[in-house]
């Protein structure tokens, strides 16, 4: 067999079988909306040689190297060598899900910590074994409180990220889900109006802590009241933070889920990522995804199985609680071989850290004229300031003087074009902070 | 007065409250039960509508309503116990109650010497 896409004879033959005369004639029928697809200006086939010269001139035009202050769900944090030698190993190497308890303990068993070491950070009591990414655990969660309550009805807090956001929109398009986006207000969730759009309808609500303005807000009071209410209360969280604040466990959510790139997996356009996603007692029928389990052999020695499979695909089939996700095996080792080696007081090292340095930088920029603060909230590593220009020209900028100094809200919020979402993590120093104060000072007024 | 469905449950009315269940050759055939999803109270469930999932071991199963009418009570035993629809199916291990069933729902389901008939012929 040819490894060739449809060669110009296949093409023919099928149109021929289905009876178009060409493919414009078939883009009409199928009602696809135009413009139509365009197949004739494909390059000329070339050599691996000059494949890889090409290539790697694309790949030369990104810019590597800046001083990354970009945060806005996925972080720039020290990940130490000792990770990739431990996930780099043969015999861990792989991103196929064992089926086989009697082949494959080792990968078990490094599942069955991921999920312990995911339950004490998040304070939940159930972990699946991954999904794919923060994004589709957000969508997987709301699937979650809706089979949950029976109910089809989501409102969603407009300061969880917009980028989730949008993934939910794109997942939930063709599915029977009424999704209801509350706006929030500049760097604040609205509680109230979220607690408002709650009708008995309402299958689950679903916010972020930290938001995705980088504020911590405190859920406790507002769970019991989303559970009054008939609800399931979901949070998306940043890992990283929960060292050094309440975690959402605590706070009494029922999901949980967070990207967990921040746990050693380094950032890349595209991924792979890792999806992690928690639950308590009452959620765990109906949790996606696969679990793994602690049980003894017939010697009474403890082994490791997939356990609670019931609720999945190769046994449930349509009826499965998804049929869209898998998990992220060697992202998932990776995260576990990165808390392990970081360990409870390394995290809560890198949590201060990150949150002070932030701090500090925050305070350098506010001491630029013209620079403003968005709201004065508890935030953990990432906070919004206010330019007297547009922040993507400021962005623009500073990537020719060696810094990615944020991510312009404009982005995503129209009416914001003037503001910055900054982070800071702890592969910052005091050095590059000055650096980058001094660089927008002169941007912004030479 | 006790029927079948030829999907393994059972129904026994008593006034115009519906207890049902999964017969023995149902619990049998499922192996080790694991786990069983009780319905809520209050809920309006049609004749032939998924009432609950029972787990076991080897498979998820739904249980249809052989009747129509609302939860009145769910068999609560099961959530510490789902292994008493093993011990007790047609007994204890019952699953729940509906009330305002109307009788001339059981009409066209199988008696007890029926049902037998038909498992002898799987």
């Amino acid at each position: 067999m040819p490894y060739v896409a449809n060669t110009e004879q296949d093409v023919k033959e099928m149109l021929q079988v289905i009876g178009c005369k060409n493919l414009d004639e078939l883009w009409i029928k199928a009602e696809v909306k135009g413009p139509y697809p365009q197949f004739k200006y494909m390059p000329q086939a070339k050599s691996e040689f000059e494949v890889i010269k090409h290539i790697r001139e694309l790949a030369k035009k990104n810019k590597t190297e800046l001083v990354n202050f970009v945060g806005a769900g996925y972080y720039d944090h020290f990940i130490p060598a000792v990770v990739s030698e431990v996930t780099s190993r043969s015999e861990f190497y792989t991103a196929y899900t064992p089926y086989q308890p009697e082949a494959s303990q080792g990968t078990l068993q490094a599942i069955y910590e991921y999920q312990s070491a995911i339950c004490r950070l998040l304070g939940m009591s159930v972990s699946n074994a991954s999904l794919y990414d923060g994004g589709t655990a957000v969508f997987e969660a709301m699937m979650l409180g809706c089979r949950v309550t029976k109910k089809r009805r989501a409102v969603i807090s407009g300061a969880v990220s917009p980028i989730f956001r949008e993934m939910l929109r794109c997942y939930s398009s063709n599915l029977s889900v009424e999704l209801v986006e509350v706006p929030n207000t500049e760097v604040e969730s609205s509680i109230s109006s979220l607690l408002d759009a709650i009708n008995d309808k309402t299958a689950c609500v679903i916010v972020q802590y930290p938001n995705f303005f980088g504020v911590v807000e405190d859920w406790t009071d507002f769970v019991q009241e989303v559970h009054k209410k008939g609800a399931i209360a979901i949070c998306s969280t940043y890992p990283t933070s929960l060292a050094m604040i309440k975690t959402p466990g605590e706070m009494g959510f029922d999901v949980v889920t967070a990207e967990g790139q921040c746990l050693g997996i380094p950032l890349s356009f595209g991924g792979p990522y890792l999806g992690i996603m928690a639950c308590n007692d009452k959620c765990m029928r109906k949790m996606p995804g696969r679990i793994c389990g602690q049980t003894v052999d017939k010697d009474g020695k403890i082994g490791y199985v997939l356990t609670i499979q019931a609720r999945e695909q190769h046994i449930r089939r349509q009826d499965a609680m998804s049929n869209i996700c898998s998990n992220e095996n060697l992202c998932a080792l990776t995260a576990l071989v990165y808390m392990t080696v970081i360990g409870k007081e390394g995290l809560r090292q890198i949590a201060k850290l990150c949150s002070s340095k932030a701090t500090y930088l925050r305070n350098l920029l506010l001491g630029i004229k013209g620079i403003e603060p968005v709201g004065d909230l508890p935030f953990f590593n990432e906070f919004v300031i206010k330019l007297p220009c547009d922040a993507s020209e400021i962005v623009q900028k500073l990537i020719d003087r060696g810094f990615a100094v944020g991510f312009p809200l404009g982005r995503y919020y129209p009416t914001r074009r003037d503001q910055m979402l900054i982070c800071v993590t702890e592969k910052r120093t005091k050095e590059e902070m000055k650096a980058l104060a001094n660089n927008m000072e002169a941007i912004l007024w030479n | 007065m006790k029927k079948f469905t030829k999907e393994h449950e059972w129904v026994l009315l008593e006034g115009t409250v519906a207890t049902i269940g999964i017969t023995a050759h149902a619990a049998h055939e499922l192996g080790d039960i694991t786990y069983v999803e009780l319905p809520s109270s209050g809920a309006q469930i049609n004749a032939g509508e998924v009432l609950t999932v029972i787990e076991s071991v080897k498979a998820a199963s739904d249980v249809y309503s052989p009747v129509s009418g609302i939860v009145e009570a769910a068999n609560q035993e099961l959530e510490g116990n789902p292994q008493l629809v093993n011990e007790s199916p047609e007994e204890e291990g019952w699953v729940c109650k509906l009330k305002g069933v109307d009788a001339s729902e059981l009409d066209d389901l199988m008696d007890e010497k029926e049902y037998r008939d038909y498992v002898e012929l799987l």
